[in-house]
This record gives C-alpha cells, structure tokens and sequence, in this order.
C-alpha cells in the first residue's frame, strides 16, 4: 500500500537549486533511504516533507491527503513524526517529560492549566521508553544524556503519535557504531511492526544497506537514481559521484551482513 | 492646504530625522559588533547635551565664530567617546556572554548611575545651550521663516552617513565592524583583536551618541530627562531599520521624521502611538527590520535562560514558606501601619514580579514593558471609580485584569511572532505605547498629574482590612499561576522555549501557547495594578513607565530567574530595600544602578539560585565523601 506520494517537489534558495524535481514513493512498513553527498538535497527534501520548509512547488500526498506546504504541527497531526540532525529535545526536562509533552499533544491536553503534568500519561510514556531501550533512564534530566541515548529519546518522542510515517534526519549521526546498527534494527522493528513508513537519509553505509528495503540517490537536487540496495551499490553512475571504491567495498560489506 | 507649509513641515522632519540618526547610527553600530542592545546609549547622549552646554560657551567667549561653536561640539562628542571606553573597559567587555537580559539590565544599571551624576554634577535645572553664531536667524523659503540652524542639522544626518559609509569601506577598523556585524565568532576566530576592536566601537558609538546630544543644544535645553526620552526613539529607528544596518537606521530615521511632522497634523493627540504603531506593523512584515538580516546562528546550543528544572518544595521548604505566609498574615497584629501599608505594596509587587517570572522564566519570554500590563490594570480600575460611572471597588477590581489581559491579547498577537533581543524592544515599545496615551490623553487619563481619589470601598478602607484583601487577592492569583507552571500548559511553554523545533514537530502550536501565556500574565499583572491603583489611592503615567518594568525585572533578577517562587523574594527583598534606603539618600538611582551591576558580575542566578548553588554543593559532597 502506497502511504507517501512525493511528486516533482523543487525548492530554491537564491539562485541555488536545493531540490528539484525530486519524486518517490514509500509504502507503509517500508525503510526508504536518501543518500548522497553533503548538500544534495537531502535535508532540503526532508524539511519540506516535514513542514519546516515550503517548497516552491511539487506535491506530497500522504494517505492521500495533501500536505505539502502545511506548517509542521498540521502535518504531525495528519501523522508525521520526526527526529532531527541535530536532536531536538526539551532541555529543561527529565526523559520521560519529553515523551510525555508528545502525549499531552496527541491528547490536546497542552492547554490544560490545572491538571499535574508530571503524572499525566507517566505510564503511556513509559512503556514507548520500554520500546527504545530507555525505561531505566526515564527520570534522568535529558540534558545528562549521551547523544546515542538523547537520539532514542527523539524516536521514543515521534512514536508518541502513532505516526504512520517516521522521518528520520541522520538518525545514527554522532553515534558510536555500537549503537548505530542498535538503534537501526530497533526502528527496522519497530516500523515492521506497526506498519510505519520510514524515510531516513544516511552518510553510514551500515545504516543504508544494511536496513534499507529501497534506497534513493539525490546528487545537487535531483534524484539519479532509485532501487533496491543491491541495484543502487552496483549502480555505476552512484560509484562514480557518491559511493567511490571505499564506499561500494563498504556497501558490499553491510548487504552482506545484512543478508546473512 | 498650503504648500509652502507643507514643505516646511517637511524640512522639520527631516532636520529631527537627522538629529535621530546620527544617534541612532551609534546605536546599531554597537548592537552589530557587540551583541548588546545598550541603554547607556541614551545617557551618553545626555552627556554629550550637557557637557556642550558647559564647553560650547567658553568656547564662544574665546572666539565668537561658528567654527568655535562647532569646535565645541566635537570636543563634547570626543569626551562622550571616551566616557564610552571606559564603560566597555569597566563594565561590557565582562558581560559579552551573558544572556540578553542581564545585559540589558546591567546597561540600565549605568543610565542610573548617569542620571544620579548628572544631578550632582550640573544641577536639577534645565541648562539653555548657546545659539550657533551666523545661524541665528531664519532662512526664507517660500515666503516663510525657517531657521538656519535646522538647514545644517538636515546636512549633518546624510554628512555622518557618508562619513561612515568611507569609514566602513576604506578602513581596516571599518571592514572589521562590518565583518563582526555578520559573524562575530569567525572574525574571533581570524586572530582579530577583538577587545581592542570593541572598545574603538564602544568609543565610535558613544561619540555619536555625544555628537547627537551636542548638537541639540540650541534646539533643546540640556536636561536630565532627556536619556529615557531619546533612548526610546532611538531604539524604534535601529529596530525598524534593522538592527546592525546604518542606512537601514537611516531610511527609518527618515520615515520616522516624516511621519511626526505630519502625524502631528493628523493626529495632534497621537503622535507617539504612530510611531509605535509603525514599528509594530514593520516588524509583523518584517521581522529583522527593513534593511536587517536574520542573526546567523552560531551554532552553538545555549541551555535555555529561565526555569530548567520544576520540583516540588522539600519539606524544609514547604515549612519555610508556611511560616513566612503566617508570618506576613500576622503583621497587622504586631506591626504600625507603616509597616502593614509596605507589606500591602510587597504583596502587590509580588504578584507583578511572579507573572513576570511566568513569561520569562516559564515562557522565555524577555518583556522590557511589563509596567504596560500593570499601568493597565490601575488605570482600568481607577478610572472606573473615579469617573462618571463610580463604579464600586470590587467591579473595578475585576476589570483591572480583564482590561490588562486585553490588552496584552492585542499587543501580545504582534509580540509573539517575534524572538529575543527583538520582542525585548517590541515589548518596550507597546509599553510606550501605553505610557503615551496615559500622558497625552489628558482629558480622560489626567495627563501628567493622574487621577486622585481612588480609594477602596468604605468596608474595605481601613488599612488593615485591605492587607487582608490583598494578601487573600495576591496569594490565591500566585498559586493559581504557580499551579499553571506545573500543569501541561506551562510544561509546553517551557517545551516551545528550550525547542520551538520539537514542540511545532509534536503538534504544538508555539505562537497560540504563548499568546495565551502573555495574555495570562498581563492579566496577572494587570490585577496587581488594580490593587496597588486603591493601595495608593491615584494613578498616574509611571505606573506605566520603563522605571516600573525595570523595577519588575531586577525583582526576577534578583529573586533568580531559574527558580518559580524566587521573585517572590525578590520583590519582597527590592521594596523592603528600596522603601528603608530611598529617603535617606538623594542617591537611590546611583545605588540601585550599582546593585543591578554588581548582581549581574556576581549572581547572575540571583539570590535564590544561589541559595540552589550552595546547596547543591553541599548536597553533592557529602555522597561525594562518603563514596571516597
């Protein structure tokens, strides 16, 4: 089943085309991949995807409502959640109070004035911790956090909604290896499970295709290619302007594993 | 209408509007390089008026000439310049990376001390400047008078720009300000000697500010209210230009010229709201003024100012603050009136104080003009018993936040789509806004003198009855608020404050939670100048004014930002304080000045965090110990 529809979306900056033309699909339950080197588009795409950016013009259609160019609260209500490059999290707060303000959210309860919000949706948030690995830590104020476990926490945050897509922006992007394929698996997982959509992008050839079930390729804006990890690895033209000899030989590696 | 008027009116204009930008220039050259929006700005100004008054004469019984006149001048702006120097040595150079409000609050600190030394200095007279020689008389233009001296001022404002522009291209120091002006960091990070370059910016800015106020002399007598006055304007041309830009300061000084020698026309009765309202309605379009540019974030993630962590009090705590509620509710039994009618004023303040606190530290919300929101209240309730409707007193109480919180809603919609150091200045100037209208509207607000009168219903008019009203009044609004800080709503203000990313990306709408957070908080403080309007029986335009936002903001400051219940504190400590030391001492402004300073160096956590500070040391230490 069809859940994201991205059809010729183009952003400019000045006179810089930071994404033109860029069209894919994702089914629901599927890992897609944006790779490509820094300042493709990736970002750009992503953003607008999300509702952090408009795009000039183009369309995205998830579940068959449009929803480019809404601002990004309307877009996580039509189920959209996220995790950013640099991660996003309330800094003032215990771990557990980040998942929670997403419940309140997801429950309009955000302007409630009287109710305690230290024990509302306490258990909810805590059993989503349950999920990422995090239950231990739900009372560590999150600013103490490794960056491994504060990238969990944002997962954690954008299950909240029950999102039927998950954008994840460099999800394993200042992360120990260790924890890298750890924390891939466990969204692997956790989409196949409930059916959630996932479009990341990655410069971590483990986290690309070792996961992905398909993988696209933005080079200065524009898609070059698109498939299934096997094809793009072998793809001369991504060799040639992206992967290298260095990056296909890893490439080659992660498919392995993960096949095996 | 007559041309040759209006071509007059226009010259006017444009002689005030270069009168505004060589300030103004000054101004937005320091923010650009240091960061810091300095209130100072205006006291240098005021300095520069009154050290011309002094210099200029001598001068002119040396030589009687136009070159001595303007000699004088120069020398005013160089001293001025140098007075800037040794405020960035002294002070600024040790506060660049303090949050925005302490430097705020610490540049206020010096406008103080400035106006306290002025009086000392050259008296609480208004000092008439010289006339320029040869520029005495009118020119004839169009069958009309105008005079000379305004025809130079108009060629001093595009004079000062070209100036600057070949100061700002030809120079190694000029390319350097403009350099920093875009990105202070990488131009740390090139090697460049950045103390010396600040303070030749400190020195640059101060001398036009003096160069500013210099110049006014003939046109207005050297007086020691002239720094808030021009400071505000200032602020509304660097503001509307774009903070940074000088030409943007100077298209924006040109309108602003224009539009008061007009909108006098139009609006005879308005013409401070007009230029509030042009500023606002810029800022709406856009955000960073007409010719600024977004700051370039450096990247680094600074924790959030304010609030960080809610906890419950510990039972010590809970202890302590049940022994200070009884004690303060036992006063009238033990205490004078005196001491009842302090208490009645700490009360008020404390809830001024905490719904402050409920916007910057809760919401991260920096407001200059909290005064507004209060001065609403009084005004709303003392008028309502005063005027034709002599509408008993708990009526009146009622519409003191209701009329505040309205207010805030509307100016509040404007303020919200802005941040920081930006919503800081639009804060400040719809609460100018506020104050103007108190002061011109004179047929209904009393003008000046105010309103008198204002007392509290026969039941409620002895003294000790109406502690008893207000401790129940402030207390209950203090725990309601309180309670909201630990509900969802103020958990997703502090979540829109520490992430603004996060919270959109989760669903929350930043700019309506904190509309409503604003308007709750001016109908906080809007409450408290009901009360405080029958405390005093009277209300009057400084219950409006800068002084009053800025009392308000040390008492957070003072109390700790971080903490919830610290501005209670601070406001008890600061009037307690300012009410025992203010009539000893023709020195309050100076002392008050130095205080702010000296806490900004020292505690920039306030008194109560650092109360947090020693026992989380000592907290710490002892597992610490036990562990070794």
């Amino acid at each position: 089943m069809t859940l994201l529809v991205v059809d010729r979306l183009t952003k400019h900056f000045g006179g810089v085309a930071a994404a033109r033309d860029v069209s894919f699909t994702l089914a629901a339950g599927e890992m897609l991949a944006i790779i490509g080197p820094n300042g493709a588009g990736k970002s750009t795409t992503f953003n607008m995807v999300g509702g952090q950016l408009k795009p000039d013009s183009g369309t995205v259609t998830l579940a068959g409502a449009p929803i480019a160019g809404l601002p990004a609260r309307a877009i996580w209500r039509s189920g959209v959640g996220r995790t950013f490059q640099v991660a996003q999290t309330f800094v003032s707060m215990t771990v557990a109070e980040n998942v929670q303000m997403a419940l309140v959210s997801r429950f309009g309860r955000s302007r409630s004035l009287l109710a305690d919000a230290r024990a509302l949706y306490r258990d909810e948030a805590l059993v989503l911790l349950g999920e990422v690995g995090m239950r231990p830590g739900a009372d560590r104020p999150v600013s103490e956090l490794a960056y491994g476990d504060v990238k969990r926490v944002e997962l954690a945050v954008a299950l909240a909604s029950s999102p039927k897509l998950l954008l994840m922006d460099e999800p394993t992007a200042g992360m120990a290896p260790r924890e890298r394929s750890g924390l891939m698996a466990l969204t692997a997982r956790v989409a196949r499970q409930q059916g959630i959509g996932v479009l990341y992008t990655e410069h971590d050839m483990d986290a690309v295709f070792g996961h992905a079930d398909r993988v696209l390729v933005l080079v200065r804006g524009e898609v070059i290619a698109a498939g299934a990890p096997e094809e793009i690895r072998a793809n001369a033209l991504v060799k040639q302007v992206y992967l290298g000899e260095a990056g296909a030989r890893a490439a080659l590696e992660a498919r392995r594993k993960a096949v095996a | 209408m007559d041309p040759a008027f209006l071509v007059l009116q226009s010259l006017s204009g444009l002689a005030s509007a270069s009168s505004l930008f060589v300030i103004a220039s000054g101004l937005t050259i320091v923010f650009g390089v240091t960061r810091i929006v300095n209130f100072a700005h205006g006291s240098f100004y005021m300095l520069g008026a009154y050290i011309a008054v002094t210099v200029v004469p001598r001068l002119l019984d040396l030589s009687y000439s136009p070159a001595a006149f303007f000699l004088g001048v120069l020398i005013s702006a160089l001293v001025v310049g140098l007075i800037g120097v040794a405020v960035e040595v002294l002070l600024l150079r040790r506060i660049y990376r303090v949050p925005e409000l302490f430097q705020l609050l610490a540049t206020f600190g010096i406008v103080l001390v400035v106006e306290d030394l002025v009086l000392k200095v050259w008296g609480p007279v208004d000092l008439a400047g010289p006339r320029a020689p040869a520029l005495r008389h009118g020119v004839e233009i169009m069958g009309q008078r105008f005079p000379a001296y305004e025809l130079v001022l108009i060629g001093v404002g595009p004079l000062v720009l070209g100036l600057l522009w070949l100061l700002m291209h030809r120079t190694r120091f000029g390319v350097l300000i403009r350099a920093a002006t875009q990105d202070r960091d990488m131009v740390g990070a090139l090697g460049v000697n950045q103390a010396r370059l600040f303070t030749l910016t400190l020195f640059l800015g101060a001398s036009l500010a003096g160069l500013g106020g210099a110049l006014q002399i003939p046109r207005v007598p050297a007086n020691s209210h002239m720094d808030l006055a021009v400071i505000t304007d200032a602020f509304v041309v660097t503001v509307i230009g774009g903070m940074g830009s000088v030409p943007g300061a100077f298209l924006a000084a040109l309108l602003i010229g224009q539009l008061q020698a007009f909108g006098i026309l139009v609006f005879p009765k308005a013409t401070l709201v007009l230029v509030f309202a042009l500023m606002a309605v810029v800022l709406v379009v856009k955000p960073w003024g007409l010719l600024g540019r977004p700051e370039a974030g450096s990247g680094r993630v600074l924790p959030p100012e304010g609030i960080l962590a809610l906890r419950r009090f510990r039972p010590p705590e809970a202890a302590l603050a049940a022994v200070a509620v009884a004690a303060l509710l036992a006063l009238p039994l033990l205490g004078d009136a005196y001491k009842v009618k302090v208490a009645t004023e700490i009360l008020i303040f404390a809830l001024a104080a905490f719904s402050l606190q409920f916007l910057v530290g809760v919401g991260g919300l920096v407001s200059f003009g909290h005064a507004a929101y209060f001065g609403l209240g009084a005004y709303a309730a003392g008028l309502l018993v005063t005027g034709p409707l002599k509408a008993p007193m708990a009526l009146a109480l009622l519409a003191a936040p209701l009329a505040a919180g309205a207010g805030a809603a509307l100016f509040g919609f404007f303020i919200v789509r802005l941040s920081g150091i930006y919503l800081a200045m639009l804060t400040l100037a719809f609460a100018q806004i506020v104050y103007a209208v108190c002061f011109q509207w004179v047929e209904v607000t009393g003008g000046d003198n105010g309103v008198v009168g204002v007392w509290p219903a026969p039941w409620a008019a002895n003294r000790t009855v109406y502690f008893y009203l207000v401790a129940a009044v402030a207390l209950c609004a203090i725990l309601g608020l309180r309670r909201m800080i630990y509900a969802p709503f103020g958990y997703t203000l502090r979540a829109a404050r520490d992430s603004a990313t996060r919270a959109e990306a989760i669903g929350l709408g930043v700019r309506a939670h904190r509309w409503l957070a604003f308007t709750l908080a001016g109908a906080a403080a809007g409450l408290a100048g009901g009360l405080y309007a029958f405390q005093k029986g009277s209300i009057d335009p400084t219950l409006t004014a800068i002084p009053l936002s800025i009392d308000l903001l040390v008492m957070v400051l003072v109390g700790g930002i971080q903490t919830v219940m610290g501005p209670l504190v601070g406001a008890a400590f600061f009037h307690a304080l300012k009410d025992a030391v203010m009539p000893l001492t023709e020195f309050w402004r100076l002392l008050l000045g130095l205080a702010i300073i000296a806490t900004v160096l020292a505690f920039p956590r306030g008194l109560a965090g650092a109360a947090d500070a020693i026992r989380g040391r000592m907290g710490r230490a002892k597992p610490a110990a036990a562990s070794a």
